[in-house]
C-alpha cells in the first residue's frame, strides 16, 4: 500500500534534477500515477506507525477522505499542466509537495499526522508566493507564512490538550465543548479564512505566481473545510460564520479593481457556502459541502487560470486597464465564461448541482434566515464573479490591447477544467456517486431551475442597469451621474458614505493596532537589534557585574530558605 | 580485563594522546593521530552507556583508593549519555576539522590546535565522568584553558579579545565553583559527590552549605552561559575557528549543564533545593528570558554564526526550563535536549564552516544565492534550522513536545504558550537565512563558490542526519533520558 501523498511528496524531490522535456513528462505522470494508486485503496485504515507512545494512522480511507483526495489529485494534475512551461523547479517542487501534503492531510487519521501535513502545506505553499519574485510578494509571503504556521501552532496546542484530556490522538469529531476543541476549531478557522481571520487569503493569493495562485486556490482552504466537516459537523455556530463569510466579501469584491483579488474575495464567499453546509451537518448538507468543494476547486481554478493567462499576456489584472481582450484571446474568454457560469450556478454547470444541495439542506432544517442570506449571496456571486470578471477583462471598453492567445498547455488545462465543469453540471450522478453519504437528490427539479434562473436574471438585470446608468462603482473613471436619478444618487451616496465611514473606522482601527505592533517592534529593535542593549559586546566589567548580581540573588534566596 | 578499565581509558586516552601531538608536530600525522584517538573514545563511551543501561551504576576507584578518600569515577545513565554526546561530537569534528584547519590555522601551529582539541575533549569527558567535586574542578580548568587557546586561534583579530573575555569570565566561574566546593568541604569534610549527597541533608540549614550552593550555581551558570551570564558566548563562538565553534557549541555548554544537574539533583538532590519556590521560579524566569532574548537578538543578526550563537543562548534556556520543572518529564526533556541540540547545532555550525571555507565569510551577504552553488550544504542548513524551530520529524520537535507536556503536567499554561511563541521567533530567524540562500541572486563574492568537500559534507550530514533520525525514532534517546531523569529524581529505576 503506497500512500499517494508520500508518492507526491517524495516524488517531488527529483524534479529539480530532471531536464526540460523529461521533467515535464515526469510532472504530468506523477499525479496520474498517484491517482491510479489512490483509486485502488479500499476503505479502511492503513499506514500505522508507532511514534513515542502513540500509533499514527497515516492513511484513513472513507467516503469523506476519498472525495477530497480525488479532487485534490485532479487539481494537482490540472495545476501542473497549467504551469508546465514555467522553467522554475523550485516552484514545481514546492507545488508538488504542497499538493502531496494536502492529500496527506485529508487522509490523516490522527492529529499528529494531520499536524505534520498541516504545517507542510504552509511551508511548501509559501514558495509559490515567493516565486513571484516581487517585493510585494515577498512581504505578503512572510505574512502568509506566519499566519499559516500560527494556525499549525494552534492545532498543535489543541491536539496536545486533546491528548492530555482523552489520551487519544484520533482525528474524529471534536465539538466545541472542550478548550481543546475550541483551539483546534480556531486553527481550522484560520486556514478556512473565517471572517476577521481571512485577510491572509486576499493578501497573499493575488501576489503569487500565475500558476501558483491556481494551486493555492485549490488546497489550503478546502483542506480546512474537510477538517471542519470531520471535526465539527453540525456545529450550529458554523452556520452563522458561514453565512457571514458568504456576505461580506461580496462588497469588497464589487469595489475591488484587481481581478485576481476579486476572485480571492469570491473564494472566501464560496467557502462560506461550504462552512454553512458543515454547520447544518445533515447527510445532505455534508454531501453538499463535499460536492461544492469538488466543483468549487474546478471552477475557481478555471477562473484563476483564465485571469492568470490574461496577466501573463498583458502584464496586468486591473479591471480598469483591461477590456476587449475577447478579440485576440477567444478561447480564454470562452473558458472564463464557463467558469463564470459554473460559479454563478447556472443550470447545466457544475456550481448548480452542488450549491443547490446546501441550500436545500438549509431549507429542510428550517434555517430560513441563513437560506435567505445564501440566496442573496448567490446573486452577489453572479454579480462579481459571473459578470464582472469576464465583462471587465474581455469585453467592456476596448483597452486597445491585442495580446496573443494563452499558450497551448494553459489552454489545454483550461479546456479540461471547463469540460469537467460542464460534465458535472450535465451528469451530476458521477459526482454524487463518490460523495460520503448515499445521495437521493435531484438538482434539476422545476422549482430549483426556475428559482435559480430568476435569481440570475434579476442579478444580471441589476448589473446591466447599474452599468447603463453608470452607477456601477469603481472600475469607472468617470463618476458622473445622470441627473434624472436624484433619489438613486442620494441612496448611492448614502451607501458610499456608509462604506467610507466603515472604511474609516476599519482603517483607524487597523492603524491603532499597527501602531501598537510597530511600537513593540521598535522596542524590540532598540533593545535586541544589531546594536541594541542585548546584542552588544560587553566589557568584562559588565559581565562581572551581572555575575555578582546573580550571585547575590541566589545567595539571598538560599539563605532565606 | 580492558572492559573493567574502560572508565579510566576514556579519560587517559585523549589526555595522554595530547602531549604526543607535541612530539609528532607534522600537521597531517597529528591530524591522523587525533582522529584515531577520538574514534577510539566513541566506542568506549558507547560500551559504557550500554553497560550502565544494563547493569546500573559503574564505580571505578582510581589507584584502588576507596571513596571518599580516593577519587572515584562514577558513571550512571546521565553521565554515560553525556559521555556519548561528547565523544560522538569529537569523532565527527576531527575528520571535518582538517580542511578548515588548512585555511584557518597557520601550518606551524596546527599541531598545537589538535593538542588543545584533544585536551579540551579530555577535560570535558573528565568533568562528566568523575565522581569527585574537586577532580571535577581540575577537569573544568583543563577544558577551559584549552578552549581559551582554541578560540584565540580564530583568524579574525577579535578572536583574541573574545578569548580573553571568555578567559576572565571562565576563570571567575571556575573560582566560584571551587569556592563552593571549598565551603562544602569545610562543612562536611568530603569531596566525593555521592558522599556529599548523603552528608549534606544531615547538616540541615547550615549557612555554609547555602552559601556554597549559591557559589556553585553561579559558577556553573556562568560556564553554561545562563542568561544574564551569557555575554561571553556570542563573541567566543563567532570568532573561534569553525571546527572549534562546532565542538564547543555542541559539547562545552552541555557538559556545564550536566554539572549543574549533578549539583542540584545529586549533591543537593535529597534536600531538593528546587522545592524552595523562589529558586525554581528564578531558574524558570531566567530560562524563559534566555529563550526570548536569545531568539529576538538572533533575528537581527547579519552574521549567521553570531545568529546561531544567540540561538544557542535561547536553546540553553530550553534546557534550563526543562530542569526547572523538577518533574521526570521536564528533566528528561532537558536531558534529551542536551543531545538533540548538540546534533542540530553541531550540524548547523559545520554547514557554516563549509560556507566560510568556500566563500570566506558567513554574513548574510556571503550566503546570498548559495542554494544553487552549494545545494547539499544549504540543504543541511535548512534541515538543521527546521530542527531549531521544532518542526515535526526533527529532534527539535521531540524536545519541545516533552517540554510542553511537562509544562502542561504542572498546569503551567503560560509556559507552554511561551515555548510555542518562542518557536515562532525561531521561524523568523531561520527563515531570514533560508530566504537569502534561495531567493537572492548569487553575490559577487560567491560567484566562484563550489559545493563543500566531502570531508566536510559527510560529518555535517552525519549530525543533521542524526537530528532527523532521532526526531523520527526517538526511542533510544528518550529511554535513556527518562531513565536518567527517574534516577535523578529518586523515582525508582
Amino acid at each position: 500500500m503506497i500512500n499517494p501523498a508520500l508518492l507526491l511528496i517524495f516524488g517531488a524531490l527529483p524534479i529539480a534534477f530532471l531536464q526540460r522535456p523529461l521533467r515535464q513528462i515526469y510532472l504530468l505522470a506523477l499525479p496520474i500515477v498517484a491517482f491510479a494508486l489512490a483509486l485502488g485503496i479500499e476503505d479502511g485504515s492503513y499506514g500505522h506507525i508507532k511514534v513515542f507512545d502513540y500509533t499514527l494512522e497515516t492513511l484513513r480511507m472513507d467516503g469523506l477522505s476519498r472525495v477530497f483526495m480525488i479532487i485534490f489529485l485532479i487539481a494537482t494534475f490540472l495545476g501542473t499542466l497549467y504551469a508546465l512551461n514555467d522553467d522554475d523547479p523550485v516552484q514545481q517542487t514546492s507545488g508538488m509537495i504542497y499538493a502531496g501534503a494536502a492529500v496527506g492531510a485529508v487522509l490523516a487519521g490522527d492529529l499528529i499526522s494531520l499536524f505534520v501535513y498541516w504545517e507542510l502545506t504552509a511551508i511548501a505553499s509559501v514558495f509559490l508566493i515567493l516565486a513571484a519574485g516581487t517585493e510585494k510578494a515577498r512581504r505578503a509571503a512572510m505574512r502568509y507564512l506566519i499566519i499559516q504556521v500560527g494556525s499549525g501552532v494552534l492545532l498543535l496546542a489543541g491536539a496536545l490538550m486533546h491528548v492530555a484530556d482523552t489520551g487519544s490522538i484520533a482525528f474524529v469529531h471534536f465539538g466545541l465543548e472542550t478548550t481543546a476543541g475550541k483551539l483546534i476549531f480556531l486553527a481550522f478557522g484560520v486556514k478556512c479564512a473565517f471572517p476577521l481571520l481571512h485577510n491572509w487569503l486576499q493578501d497573499a493569493y493575488p501576489e503569487a505566481t500565475v500558476g501558483g495562485t491556481v494551486m493555492l486556490s485549490a488546497f489550503t482552504t478546502k483542506l480546512a473545510v474537510y477538517s471542519l466537516a470531520r471535526g465539527y459537523a453540525g456545529t450550529e455556530i458554523l452556520i452563522v460564520i458561514g453565512a457571514t463569510m458568504t456576505m461580506f466579501p461580496i462588497f469588497y469584491a464589487v469595489i475591488e479593481n484587481d481581478l485576481r483579488r476579486v476572485l480571492a474575495y469570491s473564494l472566501n464567499n464560496q467557502l462560506g457556502f461550504m462552512v454553512v453546509g458543515v454547520g447544518v451537518g445533515t447527510e445532505l448538507a455534508l454531501n453538499g459541502t463535499a460536492a461544492h468543494a469538488f466543483t468549487h476547486i474546478l471552477y475557481k481554478a478555471l477562473l484563476f487560470m483564465s485571469m492568470g493567462a490574461v496577466l501573463l499576456r498583458t502584464g496586468t489584472c486591473k479591471g480598469s486597464e483591461l477590456g476587449g481582450l475577447y478579440k485576440t484571446m477567444p478561447w480564454t474568454t470562452g473558458f472564463c465564461i464557463v467558469g463564470a457560469a459554473s460559479i454563478s450556478a447556472f443550470p447545466l454547470f457544475s456550481g448548480f448541482v452542488s450549491k443547490s444541495m446546501i441550500l436545500s439542506a438549509l431549507g429542510y432544517e428550517g434555517h430560513w434566515f441563513a437560506w435567505g442570506v445564501l440566496l442573496f449571496a448567490s446573486a452577489g456571486v453572479f454579480h462579481h464573479s459571473g459578470i464582472k470578471i469576464p465583462f471587465f477583462a474581455f469585453f467592456a471598453h476596448d483597452s486597445g490591447m491585442r495580446p496573443k492567445e494563452a499558450p497551448f498547455n494553459m489552454l489545454l488545462a483550461m479546456g479540461v477544467t471547463a469540460f469537467l465543469c460542464i460534465a458535472i453540471g450535465v451528469y451530476p450522478t458521477a459526482l454524487y456517486d463518490i460523495l460520503p453519504h448515499d445521495v437521493d437528490y435531484h438538482p434539476y427539479s422545476t422549482a430549483h431551475v426556475i428559482n435559480q434562473l430568476q435569481l440570475l436574471l434579476f442579478s444580471a438585470l441589476a448589473f446591466t442597469f447599474l452599468m447603463m446608468t453608470k452607477l456601477y462603482p469603481p472600475e469607472l473613471k468617470s463618476t458622473n451621474l445622470d441627473t434624472d436619478y436624484v433619489y438613486r444618487r442620494l441612496l448611492l451616496r448614502l451607501i458610499a458614505w456608509l462604506r467610507d465611514a466603515l472604511a474609516q473606522v476599519d482603517r483607524q482601527g487597523r492603524q491603532f493596532l499597527l501602531g501598537i505592533v510597530s511600537a513593540i517592534m521598535d522596542w524590540i529593535q532598540k533593545h535586541h537589534g544589531i546594536n541594541g542593549m542585548m546584542s552588544q559586546t560587553y566589557s568584562a566589567g559588565t559581565m562581572v557585574f551581572w555575575t555578582l548580581a546573580m550571585f547575590l540573588v541566589f545567595l539571598v534566596m538560599y539563605l532565606a530558605a | 580485563m580492558i572492559a573493567q578499565h574502560l572508565p579510566i581509558l576514556q579519560i587517559v586516552l585523549p589526555l595522554m594522546a595530547a602531549p604526543v601531538c607535541m612530539v609528532i608536530r607534522h600537521p597531517q600525522v597529528v591530524w591522523i593521530w587525533a582522529t584515531l584517538i577520538t574514534f577510539l573514545c566513541l566506542p568506549i563511551s558507547i560500551a559504557l552507556l550500554v553497560q550502565v543501561m544494563a547493569e546500573g551504576v559503574i564505580v571505578y576507584e582510581l589507584g584502588g583508593w576507596a571513596a571518599p578518600w580516593g577519587i572515584e569515577y562514577r558513571i550512571d545513565k546521565l553521565n554515560a549519555f553525556v559521555l556519548v554526546i561528547v565523544t560522538a561530537i569529537g569523532a565527527v569534528v576531527m575528520p571535518y576539522a582538517r580542511r578548515t584547519v588548512d585555511t584557518e590555522i597557520p601550518v606551524s601551529r596546527v599541531y598545537l590546535f589538535y593538542t588543545m582539541l584533544l585536551l579540551c575533549e579530555a577535560g570535558l569527558l573528565g568533568i562528566t565522568i568523575t565522581g569527585d567535586a574537586f577532580n571535577l574542578f581540575v577537569f573544568l580548568e583543563v577544558s577551559s584553558l584549552s578552549s581559551y587557546v582554541l578560540i584565540s586561534f580564530g583568524k579574525d583579530r577579535r578572536a583574541l579579545t573574545a578569548a580573553y573575555r571568555y578567559l576572565i569570565m571562565g576563570t571567575i566561574g571556575a573560582t566560584f565553583y571551587i569556592v563552593g566546593v571549598g565551603l562544602m568541604y569545610n562543612a562536611t569534610g568530603s569531596l566525593n559527590i555521592y558522599d556529599l549527597s548523603k552528608l549534606i541533608p544531615e547538616l540541615g540549614g547550615s549557612r555554609t552549605i547555602q552559601a556554597a550552593l549559591a557559589f556553585l550555581t553561579v559558577g556553573l551558570g556562568l560556564k553554561l552561559a545562563l542568561f544574564p551570564m551569557h555575554m561571553w558566548l556570542p563573541n567566543a563562538y563567532t570568532y573561534a575557528p569553525s571546527a572549534v565553534t562546532v565542538f564547543l557549541a555542541a559539547t562545552a555548554t552541555k557538559v556545564a549543564v550536566y554539572a549543574l544537574i549533578r549539583v542540584t539533583y545529586t549533591i543537593f538532590g535529597t534536600v531538593d533545593i528546587l522545592e524552595i519556590v523562589p529558586v525554581q521560579d528564578m531558574f524558570m524566569v531566567m530560562a524563559v528570558i534566555a529563550m526570548f532574548v536569545g531568539s529576538l537578538v538572533a533575528t537581527y543578526q547579519v552574521n549567521v554564526k553570531r545568529m546561531l550563537a544567540y540561538s544557542s543562548v535561547a536553546q540553553i534556556g530550553y534546557m534550563m526550563l526543562g530542569l526547572s520543572f523538577d518533574t521526570v518529564t521536564g528533566v528528561a526533556a532537558g536531558i534529551v535536549h542536551l543531545f538533540n541540540h548538540a546534533a542540530m547545532k553541531g550540524g548547523l555550525f559545520m554547514a557554516l564552516g563549509a560556507v566560510a571555507y568556500r566563500v570566506g565569510g558567513v554574513r548574510l551577504e556571503h550566503m546570498a544565492g548559495l542554494g544553487k552553488k552549494m545545494p547539499w550544504t544549504m540543504a543541511s542548513l535548512v534541515a538543521g534550522g527546521l530542527g531549531l524551530i521544532g518542526v515535526p520529524l526533527t529532534v527539535g520537535f521531540v524536545s519541545k513536545w516533552y517540554l510542553i507536556q511537562a509544562a502542561l503536567e504542572k498546569g503551567w499554561w503560560m509556559i507552554a504558550v511561551l515555548i510555542v511563541i518562542c518557536s515562532l521567533l525561531a521561524v523568523v530567524y531561520v527563515w531570514r537565512v533560508v530566504e537569502v540562500i534561495y531567493f537572492r541572486p548569487v553575490s559577487e563574492i560567491a560567484q566562484e563558490a563550489k559545493e563543500a568537500p566531502l570531508s566536510m559534507l559527510i560529518p555535517t550530514w552525519v549530525l543533521i542526519g542524526a537530528s532527523i533520525y532521532f526526531g523520527i525514532d526517538a526511542t533510544t534517546t528518550l529511554d535513556v533520558a527518562f531513565a536518567a531523569a527517574r534516577t535523578l529524581l529518586g523515582d525508582g529505576g
